[in-house]
């Protein structure tokens, strides 16, 4: 392992021999790496590959005594007691994670300052808490009304407010676990700036994400992780896509979309001048497109442009607040909540999988069956061993990661969590599909799994509507894609006319200021 | 390397070990209270009893772990009882005797009264039911927090049961409604109940086998399920044996017994079990899955009120009159012993077993305290302080169990 030797100078963390267990499966096994003081250093891997576990014990979730190994952090060995993040923010360790964690009824500076509010005698010196808040923002160039409350803020936002709230301290090692999966790409190509700043201002960072092309553009050193081990440490500029691809998955990827012959058949739903009215403001106007049997439409957009509130119109989610037509199979229909659009036929994979997707607290199995036990019960009684054979064909379909269909939704990984939720809903046997960016957090290898999953899916003919952040996705899927943009459709391309240019152009302008220019 | 292996064997231990914590601490509570009163407490005649005493209770808090589990709470039941149960005796002292004759003149004197029970029964179910469906109804679709609506019904309980008292206890109670809360069955009945139990309990076991067979999942080996089978046949066996050696099972026992079994199959076998788990533990996501969520709610409080009917016959049975204190502070003790038996007042998690066994352990502190005579205060201060303590240690198993 070649990569190692680099780091022998002027390691800030050196990661020897640890070893992490769950019951009834070993999250990390013998992990031994180091990193540089100040580089920003790739870690990457399978869903379940243990990244997230690594962090948590970086950040002290997890405290000393429940791990095998040691830790040095600028050559003291790190042993936190408790299980608050307490002490690693002592130390120096900030950690941001895939969904903030902020008080949203709070002003991004009180966020920011949460728990350790700037006093004088026990009263909240608040010109201080916001001309600091003003400083911070300043000196890290983020871009963040610091007055405004983080309800307000887009997902990006409020990563940025996670980030500031991590530089209040004096930090010398920043953990980002994924903080791209929701973001956008204007978004992402902002946090790379950021980063770079940081960077420049001497803090070392670990960084996570699915997306590969994010490590080759900002990190130094990325290091692979495969069922719980380290593959190898590779310096950025010895290695290529491919190349971590090979070591993340055990074998060599050559296409990241599956060849797909689609042959649309008639028309399944049509939607004509949908509105939406949502807390006195249009969030949709007048969106129409249609869907065929057994084609893709791809729905592209910035964060905040429409499109998921469009779909879970669609939804019924709206009731009442929902103007315009819904037509399935030529038919006029009204779909009030998310149990007619069901009726229908209709299936949605939601955007946030924690809030509205799984019920963690509960066993993996009763998930993926839970929009489902019509089939397999009466009213008197469920069949589980019907339930538990169907669930584990499904469960077996995505390969997900479990230790069993007994085990806590809660502790599988994020990216498994993730296919929970798509088998839930393939197991409805829908007409329509649609997917609310269905691939976030997932890696790539399984990524090419579920790809293959839609198109099979679309061949037999569901009509299927996904939503991407991913351009590439986008493009490498659908065999149309409309595009959003303030709540307006601003375009819909066919396959064969959709470039990342046209779609990005269409994405930020609205009917309105495209028609004067 | 190995001694962490063998701390991970301790901690794998542990984790079973929680599953049945509460009967531990059952057994030791029993133990302590059985020495410290010199075998008094654990007397065929006390241990029956302590069942008695618990079945009130245990009807609500079957009820109040539904409830819980969806996310909400019913503060009302308590007054619910006491408001059913004088409504009970008044139909039973107050109106039947004048009407009934009447209307049924060829009747004799006992069959009145029967008659008189089975009417009172009805209409105390169907109260019960109305009661909780309005509740629901409020709580459900009104979107009115469910505290607020529970403590709104449980004054207005409280003020019917005063006005239909008018600060009076209402006697006399038919001798068939008092035997519903104290009757006995006799030895026998007893005895064929247990083996009808102990056929069904073999039964399921080899039906789920098979079933288990038939879809290719794992099946543990034939003596092991027929050990534990016979274990579970043994405990039953034994139960009525130990009753049959004081009077016999009791009939409000009896009751109990059925409606838990009733209610434990309702959560984990039907999907309006499933529906109530899912609204609890994610109603954003239960509502996105197709689920009727204010529906479950409603019904959740629908049965709550049918079991608070229930309750409230007992209850008037039990002290055969109607009385203004009825049923007073009894959702305490309810949500007490759901809370006690692990259910969750964040909603999603809570099982009827652990309900009774929460309910069981509150009751054998009452009992075994006043047994030993201990003065009232002490009672209350003991009572409270161990339901804090059962909770921290279910807090803090969960919290460690995670890591
Ligand atoms: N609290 C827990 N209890 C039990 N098992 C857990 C727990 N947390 C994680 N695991 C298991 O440990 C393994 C590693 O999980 P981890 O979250 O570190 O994966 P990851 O690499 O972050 O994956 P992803 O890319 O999907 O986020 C998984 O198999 C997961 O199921
Ligand atoms: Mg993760």
């Amino acid at each position: 392992m070649g990569g190692n030797n680099i780091l022998k100078d002027e390691c800030i963390l050196r990661i020897e021999s640890v070893t992490k267990d769950f019951p009834g499966i070993r999250a990390l096994s013998n992990v031994s790496f180091k990193i540089k003081k100040g580089d920003i250093h790739g870690l990457c891997g399978e869903n379940g590959a243990g990244k997230s576990t690594l962090v948590k014990i970086l950040a002290g979730v997890y405290p000393h005594h429940t791990y095998e190994g040691k830790i040095y952090f600028n050559d003291k060995e790190l042993k936190f007691t408790s299980s608050s993040i307490e002490e690693a923010i002592k130390e120096g360790i900030a950690t941001v994670y895939q969904e903030p964690v902020l008080v949203p009824q709070m002003t991004v500076g009180e966020n920011i300052f949460l728990g350790r509010e700037p006093e004088d005698k026990g009263i909240i010196n608040w010109s201080k808490l916001f001309s600091d808040t003003k400083k911070i923002l300043k000196k890290y160039e983020l871009n963040i009304p610091f007055f405004a409350k983080v309800s307000t803020l887009s997902v990006g936002q409020q990563q940025m407010v996670e980030i500031a709230k991590a530089l209040v301290q004096e930090i010398k090692l920043l953990i980002l676990d994924e903080p791209t999966s929701a973001l956008n790409e204007a978004e992402v190509n902002y946090l790379m700036e950021i980063l770079k700043n940081l960077k420049d201002n001497g803090v070392t960072c670990i960084y996570i994400s699915h997306r590969l092309e994010e490590f080759f553009r900002i990190t130094d050193n990325i290091t692979v992780l495969r069922d719980g081990r380290v593959v190898d440490t590779v310096r950025t500029v010895d290695t290529s896509e491919e190349k971590v691809i090979a070591m993340m998955v055990g074998r060599e990827m050559k296409k990241r979309f599956p060849v797909r012959n689609s042959k649309p058949g008639e028309k399944i739903l049509e939607v004509k001048d949908l509105s939406v009215l949502a807390q006195r403001k249009m969030v949709i106007k007048n969106v129409s497109f249609d869907l065929r049997k057994g084609e893709i439409l791809g729905i592209a957009g910035l964060m905040g442009s429409g499109r998921t509130e469009l779909v879970t119109a669609i939804f019924g989610e709206y009731g009442k607040h929902v103007t315009g037509e819904i037509f399935l199979e030529g038919k006029p229909v009204k779909i009030n909540s998310a149990r007619d659009a069901m009726k229908y036929g209709i299936s949605l994979v939601p955007e946030d999988r924690k809030k509205m997707g799984l019920v963690l607290i509960q066993e993996v199995f009763k998930n993926i069956s839970l929009s489902n036990l019509r089939k397999f019960s009466n009213a008197l009684s469920i069949d589980k061993y019907k339930e538990l054979k169907e669930c584990k064909k499904y469960a077996d379909y995505l390969t997900i990661k479990t230790p069993s269909l007994f085990t806590i939704t809660e502790s599988l990984s994020g990216g498994n969590q993730q296919k929970v939720v798509i088998a839930k809903w393939l197991m409805s046997n829908p007409k329509i599909l649609i997917l609310d960016d269905p691939t976030r957090g997932i890696d790539v290898g399984t990524k090419y799994e579920i790809y293959n999953l839609i198109n099979r899916l679309a061949e037999n003919g569901v009509g299927i509507i996904m939503i991407s952040s991913e351009l590439e996705e986008i493009l490498g899927m659908s065999d149309r894609i409309t595009v959003m943009c303030e709540g307006e459709c601003t375009g819909i391309l066919d396959r064969k006319d959709a470039t990342q240019e046209r779609i990005m152009a269409l994405a930020s302008t609205t009917k309105r200021s495209h028609s004067y220019s | 390397m190995k001694p962490l292996n063998f701390i991970h064997k301790i901690k794998k231990i542990k984790i079973d070990i929680r599953a049945y914590t509460l009967i531990f601490a059952l057994l030791i509570i029993w133990l302590l209270f059985g020495s410290l009163t010199g075998g008094v407490f654990l007397s065929s005649r006390n241990f029956s009893n302590l069942l008695r005493q618990m079945t009130i209770v245990s009807f609500l808090s079957i009820g109040m772990t539904l409830v819980i589990i969806t996310g909400n709470i019913d503060l009302s039941v308590g007054s619910m009882i006491g408001f059913i149960s004088v409504i009970a005796a008044y139909l039973q002292a107050v109106m039947f005797p004048t009407f009934l004759p009447g209307l049924f003149p060829t009747l004799s004197v006992e069959l009145l009264g029967i008659l008189s029970t089975i009417i009172t029964i009805i209409i105390c179910l169907l109260l019960g039911l109305l009661i909780g469906i309005c509740q629901g109804y409020i709580v459900a679709y009104g979107g009115v927090p469910a505290f607020i609506v529970t403590l709104g019904g449980m004054l207005v309980l409280r003020g019917g049961v005063l006005g239909v008292t008018r600060g009076k206890t209402i006697v006399p109670i038919e001798d068939s409604l008092r035997l519903i809360a104290q009757g006995y069955l006799s030895k026998n009945p007893g005895i064929l109940i247990a083996v009808i139990a102990i056929i069904i309990i073999f039964l399921i076991t080899l039906q789920s086998r098979t079933k288990k067979k038939q879809y290719g999942l794992e099946i543990k080996p034939l003596p092991y399920d027929l050990v534990v089978a016979s274990v579970y046949s043994a405990l039953v066996l034994g139960f009525v044996l130990i009753m049959n050696s004081y009077k016999g099972l009791q009939i409000p026992v009896l009751i109990m017994t059925i409606i838990a079994i009733l209610f434990t199959y309702l959560t984990n076998n039907t999907r309006f079990g499933r529906y109530i788990y899912a609204v609890g533990g994610n109603r954003e996501a239960a509502r996105l899955s197709g689920i009727n969520v204010q529906s479950v709610v409603l019904k959740t409080y629908a049965l709550i009120g049918l079991l608070g009917g229930v309750a409230g016959i007992v209850l008037t049975g039990y002290v055969a009159a109607g009385t203004t204190s009825g049923g007073m502070n009894y959702e305490l003790s309810a949500i007490g012993g759901c809370v006690m038996g692990g259910t969750s007042l964040m909603g999603g998690i809570g099982t009827v077993f652990g309900a009774l066994m929460g309910t069981l352990l509150m009751t054998s502190l009452e009992n075994g305290m006043s047994v030993m005579n201990m003065s009232v205060f002490w009672q209350y201060i003991v009572k409270g302080l161990i339901l804090i303590l059962a909770v921290y240690v279910d807090v803090t198993s969960r919290k460690n169990k995670s890591l």
